[in-house]
């Protein structure tokens, strides 16, 4: 029984080519890896090797047909010890560049009929947040950047796996000193101080997590992210579906998300859009000290890459913070930190301030304002929006970020999709001017989303512009 | 180039393999290269879709490499011409002939592809395809042996197009810097993509690339199978015993296109054919054998006859198994907690 050579298809998207050339004449031994034929096509022309090893018994196309379709039989091999002319002769005579006969052993991949349906019931990913378990106990005064620092030293406590690296976090105890005290505590083992090579320490601090670590990776701020920002994406949010589930990558990068203050466009934007993008990674952007900590150690625990997006201007900032060095705030939770029933207003990091300032506002307007901290970016928690909603029949995004394809952006559509008939007004985005940040005070604040902002879009959602 | 650059690959006198190990050399490699011919023949059938990179010509450099590691306690990963890296960490050819045509039965069910498989089991982290991402992360897996001080290292293997990239530089600083245990092993088979080293390196020492950082590195005949494990020894030797990171550039050659559909116009056919004809790893190996009495034709068959079984086998399973379960476009996006 002969063996059948195809024609090979060259790429994925071949059809048919010209058998441009035979290498070979019926009756030569051939083994693998031997150049056998030249075939052409409108792009490349590539050689063909023999894969089996015998005698070429027939070949069945002509050099220099065109069209040949790819799978049709191109030549008949004798195996070792087989009578040559026997294998032709089992060919039936004339046989043009037919495709695919009845003894070709592997016939092409079926295509199937008709698509199949996706099955909707299996798209639920994500486990359900419970809300954080309530904290009746001691509250303790606390700034944002210790809230932080409280985070990393007390899971790393708990798990030697974690460590934290980045630049100036161990010696200069922080370039924001979010990591004060911890090279004291843990040790140049744990605590690293990387050099400014942002890609490069992203892609070492992934493959430690592949391996079974638990990393901290702190960019000095999310700006610098844009180095790495491949490891983060391809690197870590991909490679457990790539490998069918097989290779894990619980890996935190966090650092100052947003504008700081006067330092202009390169070291002034907000990444909560970009990384939300992204299925595979968590986006977590806290407001408070108690949600950075407790956000911060559900991070490092968490057994997905997770991109924690903080904000300089709010480090300082003190507030009350559960006494425990154990109490943690689920990702994908938002919070409703101001009762309202006129108009839903969304926010996540520093924009939430500037949101409980414009609901104060609101409210000596006469305007009762709800305000939502949405805590996580990804995964968004809907729910907690649109039963908001579906009371206040409103809504105003409010993002430090641009406008365009925005965290606003996407709220607004999930608000369309599942509470269309709740709504009253169009929703309304506040976000920054579409334009990279100015160093001008003056125009610096003009671009930057703020309190009367909010107020003014919350007006117009509710029909009560001045 | 081809000859000058052979020329300047280590010549020392070879560490003394034994007769079992030479076979094993010789079944390791052939079971690379007749793998790789498959592939490209289902590829052809329109069995393997997208991109696929074969290892044809490079075999000697992984499968000497591989040797002298630890499988199971060091770590290995590389690029997207990964197939005889993971035939050579002794992953199993059903699984990985099943993921290149997309099935349940592949190593990453179907989900990842010729470029990205793993096996936690081996140790093999991929199977990377975007270029010389693998170095950094490699450096980031001798991290974690550093860091749980258990006595692996990692390997790096990456191309001499890889060489270029940043990151390349900026791992080798940082593993340098904390004398990380890792080998970084640059596969030069001439060629990135179509751009040739002298078109794309101002200086194609790859074997020096290191240096500024305190690394040194040494240039080994990656055709030869026991020059590649006898520098490899020595290289890991080198980076076990706790002197930091250790570049090793291979001298080789890819027969084939950078991939499938590369029609390889930027070199002659008499380039390729001189490569084939003078330098297989495989045909060198096996004249060494027959010549020094090891195997005769008969013993040679009999490889050959296995080798081919075991494709032939994991060709079969490739196309047998079945497609993925549509249920598992949705799974192993998160981790549950």
């Amino acid at each position: 029984m002969g063996i059948d050579i195809l024609m090979p298809a060259l790429s994925p998207t071949m059809e048919e080519g010209t058998l441009a050339k035979w290498l070979v004449k019926e009756g030569d031994p051939v083994s693998s890896g031997d150049i056998i034929a030249e075939i052409e096509t409108d792009k490349a022309t590539m050689e063909v090797e023999a894969v089996d090893e015998g005698v070429v018994a027939k070949l069945m196309v002509a050099e220099g047909t065109e069209g040949v379709a790819v799978n049709a039989v191109i030549a008949v091999l004798a195996e070792e010890g087989e009578d040559a002319s026997a294998a032709a002769a089992k060919v039936s005579s004339g046989a043009a560049p037919e495709p695919v006969s009845e003894e070709t052993p592997q016939a092409p991949p079926e295509a199937p009929a008709e698509p199949t349906p996706a099955p909707a019931a299996a798209k639920a990913v994500i486990e359900v947040a419970q809300p954080e378990p309530e904290w009746d106990g001691a509250m303790v005064e606390t700034t944002v950047r210790e809230a932080l620092r409280d985070a990393m030293a007390e899971e790393m406590r708990n798990d030697d796996r974690v460590f934290l690296m980045g630049e100036e976090v161990a010696e200069y105890q922080g370039a924001y000193k979010v990591s004060q005290g911890l090279l004291d505590e843990f040790g140049a083992r744990r605590v690293i101080d990387t050099p400014i090579t942002e890609y490069g320490f992203a892609g070492i601090g992934t493959g430690a997590a592949m391996a079974g670590l638990r990393p901290i990776v702190e960019f000095m701020t999310f700006n610098f992210a844009m180095q790495a920002i491949d490891h983060i994406i391809n690197s870590a949010a991909k490679t457990l579906y790539m490998s069918g589930g097989a290779i894990k990558s619980p890996i935190v990068f966090r650092g100052p998300n947003g504008a700081a203050a006067r330092v202009a466009a390169q070291h002034s934007q907000c990444y909560a859009a970009w990384y939300s993008h992204v299925p595979g990674l968590k986006v977590v952007s806290p407001y408070s000290a108690a949600d950075a900590k407790g956000l911060l150690k559900s991070a490092i625990r968490d057994p997905n890459p997770v991109v924690f997006l903080e904000n300089e201007l709010i480090y300082g900032q003190k507030f009350d913070v559960p006494d425990s060095d154990d109490w943690t705030v689920p990702i994908g939770k938002a919070k409703v930190v101001r009762q309202g029933t006129d108009v839903t207003i969304t926010a996540f990091s520093i924009m939430v301030g500037k949101a409980l300032e414009a609901a104060k506002m609101l409210e000596a307007q006469g305007i009762s304002a709800e305000v939502i901290d949405l805590r996580t970016i990804r995964p968004l928690d809907t729910e907690t929006i649109l039963q908001s909603v579906r009371k206040t029949n409103r809504l105003v995004t409010a993002e430090e970020g641009w406008g365009q394809s925005g965290v606003g952006a996407e709220i607004a559509m999930r608000v369309m999709e599942q509470a269309f008939d709740y709504l009253d007004a169009p929703v309304a985005r506040v976000a920054a001017e579409d334009v990279p940040l100015p160093y001008a005070a003056n125009l610096e604040q003009l671009a930057l989303p703020g309190a009367d902002e909010i107020v003014s879009a919350a007006r117009a959602v509710t029909y009560t512009e001045a | 180039m081809s000859t000058t650059a052979r020329k300047s690959a280590k010549r020392a006198s070879n560490k003394q393999f034994d007769d079992a190990q030479l076979t094993k050399f010789y079944e390791d490699m052939l079971l690379i290269r007749r793998f790789e011919e498959k592939a490209g023949q289902l590829y052809g059938m329109g069995l393997i879709g997208g991109f696929c990179h074969l290892y044809i010509g490079q075999e000697a450099v992984v499968v000497g490499i591989q040797h002298e590691l630890e499988t199971g306690k060091d770590s290995v990963i590389t690029g997207y011409r990964d197939h005889g890296h993971m035939l050579a960490t002794g992953m199993d050819p059903d699984g990985v002939m099943a993921e290149l045509t997309g099935r349940e039965g592949g190593y990453s069910k179907g989900k990842g592809g010729s470029m990205h498989m793993f096996s936690t089991e081996k140790r093999f982290f991929g199977g990377h395809g975007i270029v010389a991402a693998q170095v950094a992360l490699g450096g980031g897996l001798a991290f974690a042996h550093k860091y749980n001080d258990d006595g692996g290292i990692a390997v790096a293997y990456y191309g001499d197009g890889a060489a270029n990239q940043g990151q390349v530089a900026e791992t080798m600083n940082m593993a340098s810097l904390w004398q990380l245990p890792i080998l970084f092993v640059c596969e030069n088979n001439r060629y990135a993509m179509g751009t040739s080293n002298e078109r794309a390196a101002a200086v194609t020492d790859y074997a020096a690339r290191g240096k500024p950082y305190g690394i040194p590195g040494a240039r080994v005949d990656g055709m030869d199978v026991e020059a590649m494990a006898t520098e490899a020894a020595k290289a890991v030797k080198h980076v076990r015993s706790g002197k930091g990171p250790f570049v090793l550039e291979a001298m080789t050659y890819r027969y084939r296109g950078h991939s499938m559909s590369d029609p390889a116009k930027y070199r002659t056919k008499e380039e390729v054919q001189k490569y084939r004809t003078e330098q297989d790893p495989i045909e060198r190996l096996r004249e060494k054998l027959l010549e020094r009495g090891l195997i005769d034709e008969a013993g040679l068959k009999a490889i050959d006859k296995d080798v081919k079984a075991i494709v032939a086998k994991s060709a079969d399973f490739a196309q047998a198994s079945p497609e993925p379960a549509l249920e598992e476009l949705y799974t192993d996006v998160y981790l549950t907690a």
